[in-house]
């Protein structure tokens, strides 16, 4: 089974040329996408029991022994990555069932989901710095479908701008490959780590490593560089926000982990204080947008950008505490924003409106959609014992063991706020006197609440039995801070 | 020839800009064109310009030209090209939606402000 860390790759691919086949059998449709994603989570779950036997999996792609080849990769971190966005795509596809519309799913809906699901997993695996763009440039392109499609007027407004700045960062990012070229003159992730390491220090790199930040933190939603996520992730329908949101961004905050522990090793008092400050800041900002707003999509839209900030903060500070908490974190934050977004999905849907101040009292005819939504917010404040906290407190341990004593101070503080903008909707959602219509139907109900409750529940074991996720969470962190470990999987065969 | 490829680069770049920034749809579209072709060339020549043969390994040959970055290109330019007329349709139907090109114009959206 050598081609296992493949799969996850190429089981969506495959199922999504199949559906191109029959766009408008939408019973079909649902079944096929159901069936690739199942095969693919298993071989996902197979890969991640691989690696935490045997350590790291590479694969060099037409035997071309590395550096020559592409390589794929897959340690740890990608593999747990790969799996949990497997998980939400599964759920969000269920949950799309019976919300995205029938008109929607004859338009090539799950297949533009299953392609991005190819990009997605294939960056998570990828070992090559040049197949990363390519990757990022096949997640994005269905991503571009996705957010347009529907064709509605908010739609296409941002759906302009949102390619037009992925179009220049993607631009910047074979940019910055080009320099990175010209200085070690390999693309192999492994390789430059090596060559990175024998040139030392020097200001070229520093350049390189700070031009990847703005590449990746573009995709990801960093302090600056943030501007464009609120406008176009309020555009598409729900469930393609919820992937979006649990997906697209923590690729971004992938590839600046990845990046900046493998590569950018040497010049850690300018790059990884930047990147310190720069998450400090996505922190300050995304706190002050969430409790801003009366629109419940811009209050979680905004609690993406805080959550990016944490995990980026815990890997900046480069310790085994603050690296293993960002991990938990990241994985946390897929799952718990999935769950949320579902859940406001269902909300939105009930009420007609996604402005808070016209909703009211669903407490009364919905218990159980309020409890669960009060259940995914504690966990996403860090309650314990709930999936946020372990995680958090892993960061903040962290922060204290490099002296960033205010910093992680800052962190803490943030989760009051967090706590606030979601017990906000609580209050006025659930709350108070019934306003407005119940448009939906007892039976539509049902059907988009089991997906959401299952997920949710996924998010409470995961906080519960973090106990057994331990000895993941470690071999990732190893990874992250032994870049050794990578090389010698890469190099394996070779020497 | 490097240092005249960079300028070339640069003037592109500079162009490139120029045209993202004003307010007509079709304009920053084309100047995203112009700023995929200057990465283009930059990729080329960050790989470093001139090589007499072609990159055959056969005896006697030492200078031979990068094979490389021109494989990279050739990704780059395909994806470009496919981002390129999604964004030229997309803008096509966006003008006949909202009934303009002007970027000014498509600020926020009706129901949050």
């Amino acid at each position: 089974m050598i081609n296992l860390l493949l799969f996850p790759v190429l089981i969506p691919f495959l199922f999504a040329a199949v559906l191109l086949l029959f766009p408008k059998k939408v019973k079909a449709q649902r079944i096929v996408t159901m069936i690739g994603l199942l095969f693919a989570l298993a071989s996902s779950f197979v890969l991640l029991y691989k690696v935490k036997v045997d350590g790291v999996q590479a694969l060099t792609l037409g035997s071309w022994a590395p550096p020559f080849g592409i390589t794929m990769v897959s340690d740890m971190l990608s593999a747990l990555l790969v799996t949990s966005s497997l998980i939400i795509a599964l759920f969000v596809v269920w949950y799309s069932f019976t919300s995205i519309g029938e008109e929607r799913e004859k338009a090539f809906y799950y297949p533009a989901i299953l392609f991005m699901l190819t990009g997605v997993n294939g960056a998570f695996t990828t070992g090559d710095i040049f197949n990363m763009f390519v990757f990022f440039e096949v997640l994005l392109m269905s991503s571009y479908v996705l957010i347009v499609l529907g064709g509605e007027k908010v739609q296409l407004k941002e759906s302009i701008k949102y390619i037009i700045v992925n179009v220049v960062s993607s631009s910047l990012f074979v940019i910055t490959v080009g320099y990175l070229y010209s200085v070690v003159g390999t693309l192999n992730m492994a390789d430059i780590s090596v060559k990175l390491a024998e040139v030392g220090p020097s200001g070229i790199v520093t350049v390189i490593a700070v031009l990847f930040l703005i590449v990746f933190g573009i995709k990801g939603g960093i302090f600056p560089l943030f501007f464009w996520l609120p406008g176009s992730y309020a555009a598409p329908p729900v469930p393609v926000l919820a992937l979006f949101g649990a997906l697209l961004t923590k690729v971004g905050v992938y590839a600046i982990m990845r990046t900046y522990t493998l590569f950018f090793t040497a010049d850690i008092g300018y790059t990884h204080n930047l990147l310190m400050i720069l998450s400090i800041l996505t922190i300050v900002v995304g706190c002050i947008g969430a409790l801003a707003y009366f629109d419940v999509k811009q209050i979680i839209i905004y609690n993406i950008v805080i959550a990016v900030g944490v995990i980026l903060f815990g890997a900046s500070v480069m310790n085994e505490s603050g690296m293993m908490g960002s991990v938990f974190y990241l994985i946390h934050d897929i799952l718990i924003k999935g769950a949320l977004f579902l859940l406001i999905g269902i909300i939105i849907k009930i009420t007609g409106t996604s402005d808070l101040r016209k909703m009211g009292g669903l407490m009364k005819r919905y218990p159980l959609l309020a409890w669960c939504y009060l259940i995914v917010a504690f966990g996403l404040a860090g309650i314990p014992p709930l999936s946020g906290f372990i995680g958090k407190l892993l960061i903040v341990q962290g922060g204290f063991e490099g002296e960033l004593l205010w910093q992680s101070i800052f962190i803490l503080a943030s989760s009051l706020l967090v706590l606030l903008s979601a017990i906000r909707i609580f209050i006025y959602a659930f709350w108070g006197e019934e306003k407005g219509d119940h448009l939906i139907s007892k039976k539509k109900y049902r059907h988009l609440l089991a997906p959401a409750i299952t997920l949710a529940g996924i998010t409470v074991l995961y906080g519960v039995g973090a106990e057994y996720l331990v000895p993941f969470m470690a071999d990732a962190t190893n990874v992250l801070l032994d870049p050794s470990i990578y090389v010698d999987a890469v190099f394996e065969g070779v020497k | 020839m490097e240092i005249l490829m960079s300028i070339l680069i640069g003037f592109l770049f500079m162009a490139a800009v120029y045209l993202i920034l004003s307010r007509s749809l079709i304009r920053i579209i084309i100047g995203t064109g112009l700023l995929s072709h200057g990465t283009h060339l930059l990729l080329l020549t960050m790989g470093g310009l001139g090589g007499e043969s072609a990159p055959v390994l056969a005896d006697g040959i030492t200078d031979y030209a990068d094979p490389l970055p021109q494989a990279l290109i050739l990704t780059a330019i395909v994806i470009s090209f496919g981002v390129t007329a999604f964004s030229l349709v997309l803008a096509y139907r966006t003008y006949k939606v909202v009934g303009t090109d002007n970027m000014d114009l498509m600020k926020g959206n009706e129901d949050n402000d």
